[in-house]
């Protein structure tokens, strides 16, 4: 990286102590900590993420089962629900419909329970999300989607308002940390009393913000115990016909409600102008547009038709001011009433005060103008242990089709060793239906690569499939032993559960035999020789094949020594900048490794043609 | 209200430092907010936070051309997010370079002297090299809370509030060292 790096050695650990002129400290006066005043159930200000606040009203509200898979912008919410763990069970599932259906159960016997997820991983849990619409909630039921406009980290941007739309079910939005957890708390109550599973919809910007929150002590709410009722929780068709009725009836009844909730709320402005807006854009409109009047709205479904027909009535222009879909727009229109949105706020995107402005011809500052500059993507991370499989698959030009996970970036340069990404588990049977389509002339080119705790969330399907309907595909699953990418979670495959416990470690090898694959190989990507020949010899093979490569995530483990380069063996011939390795660059012609960086796998020994790097 | 706008490169600690000014201003009473994205920009990529305080702070997001200030932790960062900074605000600026793939795989070059293309774009430019003064301190990790130091001169918030935050912020084992590396930053600046 740079030569400062090098000097630390030369100095004295010490050495600072010398330039050191401090005030006395004031030691433990106030605590930042969130857990140990918190447990003890004190009212205090916290600084709180979004996603902690979730835990934490989730916490005061007496839940005692919260299930999740992780995924950004979700993940940290069971991560902070795991301080509470004496008091709510709490686990990471394998997918985010075996979440559903786990809390689903503990509903049934009366338990408040809670299931987050990102917002594509309602899509996966939609099928039991839809019944428990109709089946309701005798427990309180909150289910946490975290949607992403922008797609900091997504694949797409869908509004999981729609959701509750279509699932029939309550739909709460906060605007705030302090919102989040109050929210979650109402959403028990409200998912109780009118039995509903209640959707609580948060964003990247509410999830990972921090804001003030006020904590209230936790009030315990022991299960209501478990009362046999098949019209209610066995839907046949003769049975979901009558409860359709009654979710019809509970929407009409949800829909009063909404018109009395004091937190959808009109902040009376100047009447000129009325502005309805949710969730996060009602900061946004709070900043830009502080004279106007605003209605709030948090109860977002069944919306308030009353308050929202009183409110147009007393502004002369309307406007809504919404991220990504015309959710609430569309309603509104519905209602007869002329309303201005999407013609003026984007549809893509995430919102921000200045794209706001922009949208209402305001007038912004003169921005400062920058020259093109280098782009700075994210990068494997040195030592990856991704990087071998992903040079084999560059250097044997093979198609992949890949999967959802941190290895998505070896479709990046230099390595552009991944051709598709649709979503979770999906490499598998892309790379069979590829091989359908195509027959010879792919064959033996093409590979799916999918991560290890990507293959338990949805890839074991995908891979019977193939067995059972007589595929050759070749599967690479790189299994470093954990949830790499949303921040290293537990899985199956790890042996530990959420709650710190040991448990039986799921053997990707018993599972890959178990579903009938009888050419199974485990191989070290970081032996590149091994690692391209296996590869090479099973996409030849016509037979379905599995390749483990094993090796835990190098954030993970002790680096090794750092290698280095002989700068006389040198001679320039950039053969190890095809491993996209940040440790290694380029320097007066000759490579360099950055000592600090480098992890000591040895991928560019092995590639380097000249020996020169030891 | 004051907006701050805080970049680098993942890695770099800017969460703590956000994290550290967050407190700060909210032990010293005011209303506070902070938003950053995690997910892929933690692997080595672009990072930027934004940390909002004042009597009452409504987006926890600055717009561009909304930032007061905007504390870069790499040149190349502060150049790629100077569109956040008002055009009278201060822009602080760690002299480091931290070249990104694209340019160690010779793909493009590290723009020259960044430096002085601030000065002409900005009015108020403070540049230290606060790398050096953590490495002269003993370790580079520090040097988030060196840069920490540096904006307290800029700040409306006590020293004292500034160093029991970094106390029940950071690793026990490194309180004293990012306390001295607060203590380099903030009397660095003076002598600018």
């Amino acid at each position: 990286m740079s030569d400062e790096r090098e000097e630390i050695e030369d100095f004295s650990p010490f050495a600072f102590r010398k330039s050191l002129s401090l005030p006395r400290q004031r030691r433990g006066v106030v605590r930042f900590c969130t857990l140990p005043n918190i447990l003890m159930g004190e009212s205090m200000k916290v600084f709180m993420a979004g996603n902690e606040a979730v835990a934490r009203g989730a916490y005061e509200a007496g839940c005692r089962v919260a299930c999740a898979y992780p995924g950004t912008p979700s993940s940290e919410i069971l991560e902070n629900i795991v301080k509470y763990k004496d008091k709510i069970y709490c686990e990471w599932s394998v997918n985010e419909k075996v979440s559903l259906e786990v809390a689903s159960g503990s509903v049934f016997a009366g338990a408040r329970s809670l299931v987050a997820m990102k917002h594509v991983g309602l899509n996966v849990a939609a099928d039991p999300l839809f019944s428990m619409g109709y089946i309701g909630a005798t427990g309180g039921f909150v289910i946490v989607t975290a949607d992403d406009p922008g797609m900091h980290s997504s694949q797409n941007e869908q509004d999981n308002r729609n959701y509750a739309r279509a699932a029939k079910i309550a739909l709460l939005e906060p605007s705030d940390s302090e919102e989040v957890r109050l929210l979650t708390k109402i959403g028990f109550d409200i998912s109780e009393e009118f039995d509903t599973p209640v959707l609580l919809r948060l964003t990247t910007r509410i999830s990972h913000s921090y804001g003030i929150v006020n904590t209230e002590e936790r009030k315990e709410h022991p299960p209501k115990g478990y009362n046999k009722d098949i019209k209610k929780r066995l839907i046949l068709p003769a049975h979901a016909r009558v409860r359709h009725k009654i979710v019809e009836e509970r929407l009409k009844k949800l829909k009063e409600y909404s018109n009395k909730f004091s937190l959808n709320r009109i902040e009376w402005g100047k009447k000129d102008m009325g502005i309805i807006t949710s969730g996060i854009s009602y900061q946004y409109v709070k900043e830009v547009f502080p004279w106007a009047s605003i209605l709030k709205l948090t109860l977002t479904w069944p919306l308030p038709d009353k308050i929202i027909k009183n409110f147009a009535n007393n502004v002369k222009e309307l406007f809504v001011v919404e991220e990504n879909d015309p959710f609430l727009e569309t309603e509104i229109k519905a209602m007869g009433i002329k309303v201005i949105g999407k013609e003026r706020v984007p549809i893509t995107g995430e919102l921000d005060t200045y794209k706001l402005r922009k949208a209402f011809e305001i007038p912004t500052e003169e921005l400062l103008d920058i020259p093109d500059i280098p782009s700075r993507p994210p990068v494997l991370c040195a030592g990856c242990s991704h990087r071998g499989v992903f040079y084999a698959i560059s250097k044997l030009k093979l198609i992949a089709t890949g999967d959802i996970g941190c290895y998505t970036l070896g479709a990046l340069p230099p390595l552009n060793a991944m051709d598709t990404c649709v979503c979770m588990g999906a490499s598998i049977g892309n790379a069979f239906g590829l091989e359908l389509a195509l027959g010879d002339k792919i064959n033996n080119k093409t590979v799916a690569v999918i991560g290890d705790s990507t293959f338990f969330h949805s890839g074991i399907t995908g891979l019977i499939d193939i067995i059972y309907n007589k595929g050759t595909s070749t599967i690479i699953i790189l299994d470093n032993a954990t949830t790499a990418m949303t921040g290293h979670q537990d899985h199956p495959g790890t042996g530990i559960t959420l709650m710190g416990e040991p448990t039986k470690k799921i053997d990707l090898q018993n599972v890959v035999r178990g579903c009938g694959v009888e050419h199974v190989y485990v191989i070290d990507p970081y032996n590149l020789k091994e690692t391209i020949e296996v590869i090479k010899r099973e996409v030849e093979r016509r037979e379905v094949s599995v390749i483990i490569a094993r090796r835990p995530c190098a954030l993970r483990i002790k680096p090794d020594k750092p290698f280095r380069v002989i700068p006389d063996k040198c001679t320039g011939c950039k053969l190890c900048l095809r491993l996209g390795c940040p440790a290694i660059s380029i320097k007066d012609d000759k490579a360099v490794i950055d000592k600090f960086l480098c992890t000591g796998c040895s991928i560019c020994a092995e590639v380097c043609i000249k020996d020169a790097i030891v | 209200m004051t907006k701050i706008v805080i970049c680098g490169v993942g890695g770099q600690g800017i969460i703590l430092a956000s994290d550290v000014l967050s407190l700060v201003a909210m032990d010293e009473g005011y209303d506070v907010k902070k938003s950053e994205v995690h997910g892929m920009s933690q692997r080595g990529g672009s990072v930027i936070s934004n940390c909002i305080f004042g009597k009452k702070v409504y987006s926890p997001l600055i717009g561009q051309g909304e930032g007061d200030i905007l504390l870069a932790f790499e040149k190349l960062e502060a150049l790629r997010r100077l569109p956040y900074l008002k055009k009278k605000g201060l822009l602080i600026v760690n002299d480091y370079e931290w070249p990104p793939s694209t340019v160690a795989s010779g793909k493009a070059v590290y723009p020259i002297d960044i430096i002085q293309t601030l000065k002409d774009k900005t009015e108020n430019l403070v540049h230290v090299n606060c790398v050096k003064i953590a490495l002269k301190l003993g370790n580079i990790r520090c040097t988030n809370i060196v840069l920490s130091g540096v904006i307290a001169k800029y700040l409306p918030f006590k020293q004292e509030t500034w160093l029991s935050v970094i106390d029940r912020r950071v690793p026990k084992k490194t309180v004293e060292i990012n306390q001295a590396a607060f203590c380099e930053g903030f009397s660095n600046v003076a002598c600018l």
